[in-house]
């Protein structure tokens, strides 16, 4: 992986050449051999050879000479370590030299060598060049820290540099503050947790009068450090906002994006009845519009970013439709960012101007623009409802142009607008069904199959028309397949008389000639369910389907916090958090909240979707058919195997019998225990701090499953609807397996129990205390923030009994550092049945040893993410106190498992 | 921040590699030829991530100039940067070309070496940098200690923009109010979108270190002023009553050298002005804006094979202005074949290269209207896609500012000399040009 050279390079030849002049007498030789060395290394090839004839050279009053030898050296040092040194001496001597220009020069350039033996000597002048009297000379030491810190962190910190470097921020010169700052912020970085930057009123109002004297790149290094400031009150951040507003109006569009984001962030903590407020509001939206007149590039990043600000406050741009119109010569990845943002600001005020575009939009050359516009069109339908009908009409324009991929488009952005609004435009099926043979897609193909099923007894030939896919089924992607499947499945279940062979023939090519296992599966669960109970099948496949949310391809509201916090940055652009694309990056900011329980937080709506959604692709993607059963099924199929799991209720389950029994008994098969403890509810969020809304609960592990039991209390004099809830990141990734199913609104002192499954795969972030949840739940009037903790023993799974060679082996391993010991008093149970109640929450006893009338119990714990707990407990006959020991690979874990013991073995 | 900085030319060949951090290889230079440069697709995205290194990339020219990095840097800041680095490079060697980069290659890495440290812009304000970079290989060694320091304190101050001691005989300055006029029309003539995005370029020949102020007819600062009570407004007597005597400004922003805060406090304009010729402001206006041109198309399909077009422009100006280079394109269908045009005025021509009927008309004073109608026959085919019909362009200039802004004063102090502001011989240019101009048909 070194060097690779572009051209044939001649070693002997060319190298002897320029050794030769590289050692002549005359100056301007010498100084053509080096640039000529310099071009070679330009296009790659490997003049190393001449290392010590281009150090010789070094030793010059011809400061562009020396330049060039700098760089060459730069370059190659590394390679030649033990050559390298003898440049020391010549640097040395250079930063004691009059003229500060060339001091500054060898002080930056021995900081870009990457020796250890260069870097020792770096020390020296460093400290002095820190204190240097002339700017130029510590704006360039400044920086060299954070080179230095970047090859030997170590010795920058022995050498006392970063003191050093924080008296620059109080620096006469606002360009040397500019650059501590840069360096100071670039050093934190790597010590995340080191109060090395230290913000405060003092040091803030330090950089706010450099702010208006620096450079315009200081200025983003100033404005970008004071975005991770933590203001101690509103007043503090109102007043840092009054004096970064006017950086708005600056002609260099990153300093423009830097301040939008401090006061992004800084508006968080401002109280929303502040008159204040209101004028910051009207005045970012007009620099924000003219940052579409700067270059494309530009424009892309400030789109991008404008696309985040438009999910977190629509309000700011809300009147400025019209400048994100799509100019025709704009170039590709303009328009697409434009367009997006089109659709997130389309309202019924003015969704015929929207529309009007659109259809412009959808007759363009460029294939994903037009898609991407065809679809918009179906999102305003499904967005403003007065539009609909404008919009299908538009649709089936469209569709009748012919043009292939158009009419794809256009028919699977239908099929959601038949979601939306259910019984209202299947008039135009016929129409569809023209156009069958020229989809070649497969999402549009699912998509019309999907509406051939779903209306199967408006269509009279619905079932010659399904048979035609029928034909090709081998070939078809999975995604057709399952959607097929679905679709025979529903027509027979609508006219069982004409169609009973085709649906033998599709369940048959499911099950028997495909090696997909969903399809298989869901080939044998429909067989079942159809041989065995028909009126249970015609509930599960036939079910009424949940209305599809407006807004589907919203951002995950944390994530979204946390860009807002990187506005500006590549993160912003890419949408994505700077962990998922910079290595050993550090863990994400958060905007700072003033009242963190109830804080009214109108614009961060909640989804219903447990998906975390990226904004990146087409929206309806995301309730594209595929889904439509799965979700459906998914959901039936989750009651029945659950009940079927529990015991006591195993008997009322419906249409559960036979060769169905060892289908759907999912969490039967690994032992299930009985008597898992589940604690009473408490209550978590109370009615007079949730306007009416009163929330208490308890957590549960049943048969495997994870599950929150939630009480919903209605103590306001309002009906609420439209409950959905979310989780913040959390230690073991917990998040919720599906939405909240409160299917009937909540009428006023009603109370209704709701239980929702949970899975662990959602983002993990390590709390504390590391059991604690934080919690939204978001009805029809506000959004509400709560946290709870979980017993850890929901992470106790089934499989944790650990073998007993290897329970040995791990115990030895584990170091004894890591043990914790506890008391269990007041127990009055022998170590047998103690050791039943354990294991009825998944604490499994892997040994007895019965030691002079003391039991040693051995147990082991394996909890969700795989991490083993190992545990030792005494008895001793008569004495009513346990001693636990606990040991852990995480012992920060210990506590909360000691925790479990306790509430297990009291209740 | 930035780690490496790459120029190429169309081929795709190195020309210029400056790497500022360790985590960016040689590799790095290769995978951007390979993923973007020699892409077959064309180019989706000014920002491109290949295995965990991010790459920024502008184009000028035949010309690709890239920046690398592993971090998570502010991206608005590297395109800036990207685009500050033509403007030293031209201000330097003119034309951002493959022969021109090869020629002054040595001065390119003394610039990038200058202007860039560990990934970090630093102060690259041409005025400041040609005092100590310079072509003509360095003074360095024969600079005085004093002219020394006056460098530093220069490229490091708060006016790093302005050099000290500056002299001239005759003290001048040129103002250029250049406004470019968007419109997007509907076929019936309603307006889609109209903006104009302005720009204040001034060209200033002051001895000192002048103070400047800017006066226009921003409708904030009028307003203002029309409570106060001030009967002498400079702008009635400037414009004779006649026109608009406030526009509202939507936004604008200003050259390093405007201070700001003083801008935001009292909505006043005040600078030091860099030597020689600047931008101090671009600013954008939505609100009644002079429309000079009005485009009426009328497409008629006649059957397959054949389109009829029919064009007419109206100016809608004060008769006594006079506008120039006006060219009307009139986009024609792919499988054109042959095209008749007939226009009153000026010069029409099918441009089967560009797909489009070229219109040119030399000078066309206010209030009039031409006309040109075309007829054009068409092949046959069965692509049974529907010409996409682009919108009908426009180009012109105009001796007026379609915004209505006009310029009140600028004052110039120079304490420490001897002149006065009467002193300064001031010119001032209103040019109104066509944008985005486009009306659909």
């Amino acid at each position: 992986l070194k060097v690779i050279n572009c051209c044939v390079w001649d070693p002997s030849g060319e190298i002897f050449e320029l050794k030769a002049e590289l050692n002549s007498d005359k100056k301007e030789k010498k100084k053509e051999a080096v640039k000529k060395v310099i071009a070679s290394m330009t296009v790659g090839k490997d003049v190393s050879a001449l290392f010590p004839d281009v150090v010789n050279c070094m030793q010059t009053d011809n400061l562009e000479l020396k330049k060039l030898v700098y760089l060459y050296l730069m370059n190659y040092a590394k390679s030649q370590p033990d050559m390298a040194i003898m440049a020391v001496n010549t640097f040395v001597k250079d930063c004691e030299d009059p003229n500060p220009l060339i001091r500054a020069l060898a002080v930056r350039t021995m900081g870009c060598i990457r020796v250890d033996k260069i870097t020792e000597y770096l020390c020296e002048p460093l400290r002095k060049c820190l204190k240097d009297e002339d700017p130029y000379v510590r704006k360039t030491a400044a920086v060299c820290v954070a080179k230095l810190h970047d090859i030997n962190a170590q010795l920058v910190e022995d050498q006392g540099f970063l003191d050093t470097l924080k008296d620059l921020i109080s620096d006469s010169n606002p360009m040397v503050v500019a650059n501590a700052v840069a360096a100071l912020s670039e050093i934190a970085e790597s010590h995340p947790n080191s109060n090395l930057l230290d913000l405060n009123p003092q040091t803030i109002n330090k950089l706010l009068t450099a702010l208006n004297e620096c450079t315009e790149w200081g200025q983003i290094f100033i404005l970008d450090c004071l975005a991770n400031y933590m203001p101690r009150d509103d007043r503090e951040s109102q007043s840092i906002c009054e004096r970064v507003t006017p950086r708005l109006s600056h002609a260099n569009s990153a300093v423009v994006l830097s301040a939008v984001k401090v006061l992004m962030k800084f508006m968080e903590m401002l109280p929303k009845d502040l008159d204040y407020y209101g004028t910051l509001l009207k005045k970012l939206a007009p620099p924000l519009v003219t940052l579409l007149s700067a270059e494309p590039e530009l424009q892309y990043v400030a789109l991008r970013n404008i696309n985040l600000i438009v999910q977190k406050r629509p309000e700011i741009l809300k009147h400025e439709m019209k400048v994100f119109f799509v100019k025709y010569n704009d170039p590709i990845y303009v328009k697409l960012e434009k367009l997006d943002i089109m659709i997130r600001l389309a309202s019924q005020a003015n969704i015929a101007q929207v529309l009007a575009e659109l259809k412009e939009y959808a007759t363009e050359v460029d294939v994903d623009f037009v898609r991407k516009a065809v679809r918009a069109i179906g999102r305003c339908a499904i967005k403003v409802e007065q539009s609909a009908e404008r919009c299908v009409s538009t649709l089936l324009d469209l569709i009748q142009t012919k043009v292939n991929y158009v009419v794809q488009e256009a028919i699977v952005v239908i099929k959601d607008i038949f979601r939306k609004y259910p019984n209202k435009y299947e008039s135009v099926i016929a129409t569809l069904c023209e156009n069958l043979d020229s989809l070649d897609e497969p999402e549009a193909r699912a998509a019309m199959i999907w509406i051939v099923g779903e209306y199967a007894e408006r269509i009279d030939n619905a079932d010659e028309l399904l048979e035609s896919f029928l034909e090709g089924f081998h070939d078809e992607s999975t995604q057709v397949q399952l959607q097929l499947l679905t679709a025979i499945v529903k027509l027979f279940l609508k006219k069982p008389t004409e169609t009973q062979e085709l649906v033998q023939q599709v369940l048959s090519l499911a099950t028997q000639d495909s090696d997909n296992p969903d399809l298989r599966d869901r080939g044998y669960i429909y067989w079942r369910l159809l041989s065995t109970d028909p009126v249970a099948a015609k509930e599960v496949v036939l079910a009424e389907k949940p209305l599809i949310s407006e807004e589907t391809d919203l951002i995950e509201p944390t994530l979204l916090e946390e860009l807002i916090c990187h506005i500006g940055t590549l993160a912003s652009v890419y949408h994505k958090p700077p962990s998922a694309f910079v290595e050993g990056s550090r863990v994400h900011l958060r905007i700072p909240h003033t009242r963190v329980s109830t804080r009214p937080h109108p614009h961060s709506p909640l989804k219903c979707c447990p998906a975390p959604h990226s904004a990146l692709g087409p929206a309806i993607v995301q309730v594209s058919t595929r889904k439509v059963p799965v979700i459906l099924l998914g959901s039936r199929l989750w009651t029945l195997s659950i009940t079927s799991a529990m015991p006591a209720s195993l008997g009322g389950a419906p249409a559960v019998g036979g060769g169905l029994g060892d289908l759907f008994d999912l969490g039967g098969g690994v032992g299930m225990p009985t008597g898992s403890y589940v604690a009473p509810k408490t209550a978590w969020l109370l009615a007079m701090k949730a306007k009416g809304l009163e929330i208490s609960g308890t957590f549960a592990r049943r048969g495997g499953i994870i599950q929150m039991d939630l009480s919903l209390t209605n103590k306001a004099m309002s009906v609420m609807t439209d409950f959905a809830i979310q989780f913040n990141r959390n230690s073991f990734g917990l998040a919720p397996a599906g939405p909240m199913q409160v299917l009937t609104p909540l009428s006023p002192n009603q109370t209704i129990d709701v239980s929702l499954p949970l899975s662990m795969s959602g983002p993990v972030m390590k709390m504390e205390p590391l059991n604690n949840l934080q919690v939204a739940v978001k009805n029809n009037i506000d959004v509400f923030y709560f946290s709870c903790q979980y017993p850890l023993s929901l992470l106790f799974v089934e499989d944790g009994k650990m073998d007993r060679q290897v329970f040995l082996a791990t115990w030895k391993d584990i170091p004894n550092d890591n043990e914790a010991q506890f008391q269990i008093k007041d127990i009055h149970l022998n170590s047998d049945v103690a050791s039943n109640k354990l294991q009825g929450s998944n604490i499994f006893t892997i040994a007895k040893r019965t030691v002079e009338g003391q039991d040693m119990l051995y147990q082991s714990v394996k909890l969700t993410n795989g991490i083993w707990v190992l545990a030792e407990m005494r008895i001793q006959t008569g004495n009513p106190n346990y001693t636990l020991s606990i040991k852990c690979r995480a012992p920060e874990v210990c506590q909360f498992v000691y925790q479990c013991y306790e509430l297990v073995l009291k209740n | 921040m930035i780690g490496g900085l790459f120029i190429y030319n169309h081929k795709g060949e190195v020309l210029i590699s400056r790497v500022y951090r360790d985590d960016i290889g040689r590799n790095a230079v290769d995978a951007f030829r390979v993923n973007v440069i020699h892409a077959r697709q064309q180019v989706r995205s000014p920002v491109t991530n290949i295995a965990r290194t991010s790459f920024f990339h502008i184009k000028r020219s035949n010309i690709w100039l890239a920046a690398v990095t592993k971090q998570n840097v502010n991206a608005a800041m590297v395109f800036e940067f990207l685009y500050k680095m033509c403007d030293v490079m031209s201000a330097y060697f003119g034309k951002i070309s493959e022969e021109n980069i090869k020629n002054n290659f040595v001065l390119i890495y003394e610039l990038l070496d200058e202007i860039l440290d560990f990934g970090y812009p630093q102060n690259s304000e041409t005025g400041a940098l040609k005092t100590f970079i310079t072509q003509q290989g360095i003074k360095g060694q024969h600079q005085t200690k004093e002219e020394q320091s006056q460098i530093t304190s220069q490229v490091t101050g708060q006016i790093g923009w302005r050099r000290e001691g500056i002299k001239y005989r005759r003290n001048e300055l040129f103002l250029d109010v250049l406004e470019s006029v968007n419109l997007l029309m509907s076929p019936q003539g309603q307006v889609l979108s109209a903006h104009v995005s302005g720009r204040v370029v001034m060209k200033s020949y002051l001895s000192g270190m002048p103070e400047c102020k800017f006066g226009m007819n921003d409708k904030i600062v009028i307003d203002k002023q029309g409570k106060g009570g001030t009967t002498d407004d400079p702008v009635k007597s400037e414009l004779g009553g006649s026109g608009k005597q406030s526009i509202a400004i939507d936004d604008c922003t200003f050259h390093q050298c405007v201070r700001l805060s003083k801008f935001d406090s009292e909505r006043s304009i005040s600078f030091i002005p860099p030597d020689g010729e600047y931008e101090l402001m671009r600013y954008r206006t939505t609100k009644d804006i002079i429309l000079p041109f009005r485009v009426i198309p009328l497409v008629r399909e006649v059957g397959r094979t054949k389109l009829e077009v029919k064009v007419v422009i109206k100016s809608n100006f004060k008769p006594s202005l006079l506008a120039q280079k006006i060219e009307v394109r009139i986009p024609t269908p792919l499988n054109t074949s042959g095209v008749q045009v007939i226009c009153m005025k000026g010069k029409a021509k099918y441009k089967a290269s560009e797909n489009a009927i070229v219109w040119k008309i030399k000078r066309m004073a206010g209030m009039k209207e031409s006309q040109i109608s075309a007829e054009i026959e068409l092949l046959p085919t069965n692509d049974k896609k529907k010409w996409a019909r682009p919108p009908i362009s426009m180009n012109f200039e105009v001796p007026f500012a379609p915004s209505g802004l006009k310029v009140r004063y600028l004052k110039v102090f120079e304490s420490k000399l001897n002149y006065s502001d009467h002193d300064v011989i001031k010119w001032v240019r209103y040019i109104g040009r066509s944008g985005i101009y486009e009306t659909r048909c």
